[in-house]
C-alpha cells in the first residue's frame, strides 16, 4: 500500500521520495504529481533515495495500543515501542518513523544521529506490504 | 489600525456577541444535535433574540455524527424549526468553530443578515480520536495510525520532548499548568472535570506518550457551544448599547515551509528550496489576529488557548508573544498566566478541565471570552477585562484566533 517509499535491503536501504527538478524540494512521502513549493513554477518529480542518516528532532512513544487502522493482536499484550522524528540535513525535512525494536525512549536523545533501517510493520500483514521504515541509533546493534 | 498582511487585506469592522450559550461538557452519551440545539437555545435567551428573527444559521461540523453532522447548519436549523434562514455548514478541524464565526462576521459585514447563529457540538468517542474508517492511503490522517499508530497524543509528546530539549522545560513545569487549569475549571459550570489537581497527582498518572502523562492531556468530550452575532446597528436597535464585539477573526493557513511537524504529516515540508518563515505558523495565526484587530499582546487582559496538552498551553504564550522563545514556563511560574496575573490564560479551565469536543470548542473560548468581557464570569471573573484573544490550530493547516473587545 505504501509502494516506493524505500528500497533496497541492508545497508543499502533507503527511503524514497521526490525531487522537484525545478526547484529542488524533496518530498516524503512522495508527491507524484505536483510541487509544493509556492514559489516554484512546477518541474518534473524524479524519485530519490533520502539521506541514510539523521538527527533526532524529538522522540516519544505509545504506552497505550493505538486505535484501528493500526493492525496488532489484542490477544498479546501490548508492547509500547517508541516513535522518532528525525532531522534529515540535506532535505531540511523531519520524518517521523517507529524506533527499531528493543529501542525504547531511555536510549534516545534529541540530537542524537539515527539511522534509517529495514523494518516490519506492525500487525504483519500481506507480504508485500510487511516491510517499512524503522529509525534506529546509529552504531546500536540490531 | 494596521492593514491585516495575512488572509485578508481590508479593513473589517466590529460585529456585536448578543448571546453566548453552552451545553455542559461531559459524556452524556446522547447525539450531537441536542447538545448543540441547548446551547443554541440558551445564546438566543441570553440575547433576547427569537430563533424566528434570525437570518442566518452557520454550523460547525462534526465527522463523527454520521451524515447529519457534515450538514450541522441544517441539523440545528431543522431541530430548532425550519423558518427559511439562510444555512451554512463548515468544517476545519479543532478550527472549525473559528471558521463558522468566520463566515458568520462575513455575512453580517457583507449585509447578506442582521443576525446570525452559530453552534458547535460533538459527540466524541471513548479513548483516542481515530480516523473514519476504510482504507485510503492517500489521506495523511488515515495513514499515521495505518502504519505508525502515531495517535494525537504521540504529535504531542514530541512537542514536550522538543521544549525540554530546546527550552529546559520540565514535566513539573507541564504539571504547573493542569493545576492552574484544573482550578479555574473547579470554578465552571460548564466544565466536564471540576476537581482541582494537584501536581503529584498529574506525576502520579500513568505515562500516555513520554514524556506527558495521562493529566497532561486532555480527554475527548460531548458537548456545545453557540454564539448570536448581529451587526453593531442591529445590536443598536435591539438596546445593546455596549455589547462585546469581535474584531478579528484568523483563519490563515502556514507558509511553505513549515519546518514543525504538525498533525496529521508523517514529515514536514522540506525547507532545502526556500527558508522557513521567521516566525512559526502557531504565531502567524496570532498575527494575523492582531494586525487585524489593530492592537498587540500588551493589550491583552486574558487569552483561551489550546491546551490540547500543558506543554502545548506553554508553547502558546510564546506564539501569542506574551514572551519570548523559551520563556513559556518562566512566565507560568511568575503567576503571570494565574488569575491576577497580568494575562490570565485559560480562566475557563481550558481543554484541561473541558476535554475537547471538537467543533464546539473554539465557539466555546467565545463564549468565555464573552462572559469575562461583560464582567459575568462569576467567581472565575478577570477583573476589569477589555480585551481578549482566543487560539487554536486545527489539522491540515487550519488556523483559528479570534479577538474580542468590549
Ligand atoms: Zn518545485
Amino acid at each position: 500500500m505504501i509502494t516506493g517509499w524505500f528500497t533496497g535491503e541492508g545497508d543499502g536501504f533507503r527511503l524514497l521520495g521526490t525531487r522537484c527538478s525545478s526547484c529542488a524540494s524533496v518530498f516524503f512521502p512522495r508527491e507524484d504529481v505536483h510541487c509544493r513549493n509556492p514559489h516554484c513554477a512546477g518541474g518534473t518529480l524524479e524519485e530519490t533515495p533520502l539521506s541514510r542518516t539523521g538527527r533526532v528532532w524529538s522522540y516519544t512513544d505509545a504506552r497505550y495500543r493505538p486505535p484501528s487502522p493500526f493492525a496488532s493482536d489484542a490477544e498479546l499484550p501490548w508492547e509500547p515501542y517508541a516513535l522518532i522524528a528525525v532531522e534529515l540535513a540535506a532535505e531540511r525535512i523531519v520524518v517521523l518513523g517507529q524506533a527499531a525494536p528493543g529501542i525504547t525512549v531511555a536510549d534516545l536523545a534529541v540530537g542524537m544521529e539515527v539511522e534509517a533501517v529495514e523494518g516490519v510493520l506492525h500487525g504483519g500483514g500481506e507480504a508485500e506490504s510487511a516491510t517499512t521504515w524503522n529509525w534506529r541509533p546509529t552504531g546500536a546493534a540490531s | 489600525m494596521e492593514l491585516a498582511a495575512d488572509g485578508g487585506g481590508v479593513m473589517t469592522g466590529d460585529v456585536a456577541v448578543l448571546g453566548a450559550g453552552m451545553h455542559p461538557w461531559g459524556k452524556w452519551g446522547r447525539g450531537f444535535v441536542e447538545y448543540g440545539a441547548a446551547a443554541a437555545r440558551a445564546a438566543l435567551a441570553d440575547a433576547g433574540v427569537d430563533w424566528r428573527d434570525v437570518g442566518s444559521v452557520v454550523g460547525a461540523d462534526t465527522v463523527r455524527g454520521g451524515y447529519p453532522g457534515y450538514v450541522a447548519g441544517a441539523s440545528y436549523a431543522r431541530a430548532l424549526g425550519w423558518q427559511g434562514a439562510r444555512v451554512t455548514s463548515v468544517y476545519a478541524a479543532c478550527a472549525s468553530g473559528a471558521q463558522a464565526i468566520a463566515a458568520a462576521r462575513a455575512q453580517i459585514l457583507a449585509g447578506l443578515a442582521d443576525v446570525v447563529l452559530v453552534v458547535g457540538a460533538d459527540a466524541a468517542p471513548k479513548g483516542f480520536f481515530r480516523p473514519a474508517g476504510g482504507d485510503r492511503p492517500d489521506d495523511p490522517d488515515w495513514l499515521r495510525f495505518w502504519l505508525l499508530g502515531a495517535t494525537n497524543p504521540a504529535y504531542f509528546g514530541l512537542y514536550a520532548r522538543r521544549r525540554m530539549a530546546v527550552h529546559g522545560d520540565t514535566p513539573e513545569d507541564f504539571a504547573l499548568v493542569k493545576v492552574k487549569n484544573a482550578a479555574m475549571g473547579a470554578l465552571n459550570p460548564y466544565a466536564r472535570y471540576r476537581r482541582r489537581v494537584t501536581a503529584e497527582e498529574v506525576a502520579a498518572s500513568a505515562v500516555v506518550a513520554d514524556p506527558l502523562r495521562l493529566l497532561d492531556i486532555c480527554a475527548t468530550s460531548d458537548g456545545g457551544a453557540a454564539l448570536v452575532l448581529s451587526s453593531m446597528e442591529f445590536a443598536r436597535r435591539h438596546g445593546a448599547a455596549r455589547p462585546v464585539r469581535i474584531r478579528a477573526v484568523s483563519t490563515v493557513t502556514p507558509r511553505f515551509p513549515n519546518p514543525v511537524l504538525d498533525l496529521p504529516d508523517i514529515a514536514t515540508d522540506p525547507a532545502v528550496a526556500v527558508e522557513p518563515p521567521e516566525e512559526t505558523f502557531r504565531a502567524s495565526i496570532a498575527r494575523a489576529a492582531y494586525e487585524e484587530a489593530g492592537l498587540g499582546p500588551g493589550d491583552l487582559d486574558l487569552a483561551e488557548v489550546y491546551d490540547l496538552s500543558t506543554a502545548l498551553e506553554l508553547q502558546w504564550y510564546e506564539d501569542l508573544g506574551l514572551c519570548g522563545a523559551g520563556e513559556a514556563a518562566k512566565l507560568l511560574r511568575e503567576g503571570t498566566t494565574a488569575p491576577g496575573g497580568r494575562t490570565p490564560v485559560n480562566a475557563s479551565g481550558g481543554l484541561a478541565s473541558f476535554g475537547e469536543a471538537v467543533p464546539a470548542q473554539a465557539v466555546a473560548q467565545v463564549c468565555e471570552l464573552t462572559w469575562q468581557l461583560r464582567g459575568a464570569a462569576g467567581e472565575r471573573q478577570i477583573e476589569g477585562a477589555r480585551v481578549g484573544i482566543t487560539a487554536n490550530q486545527g489539522l491540515f493547516g487550519h488556523g483559528s484566533s479570534v479577538v474580542a473587545v468590549r
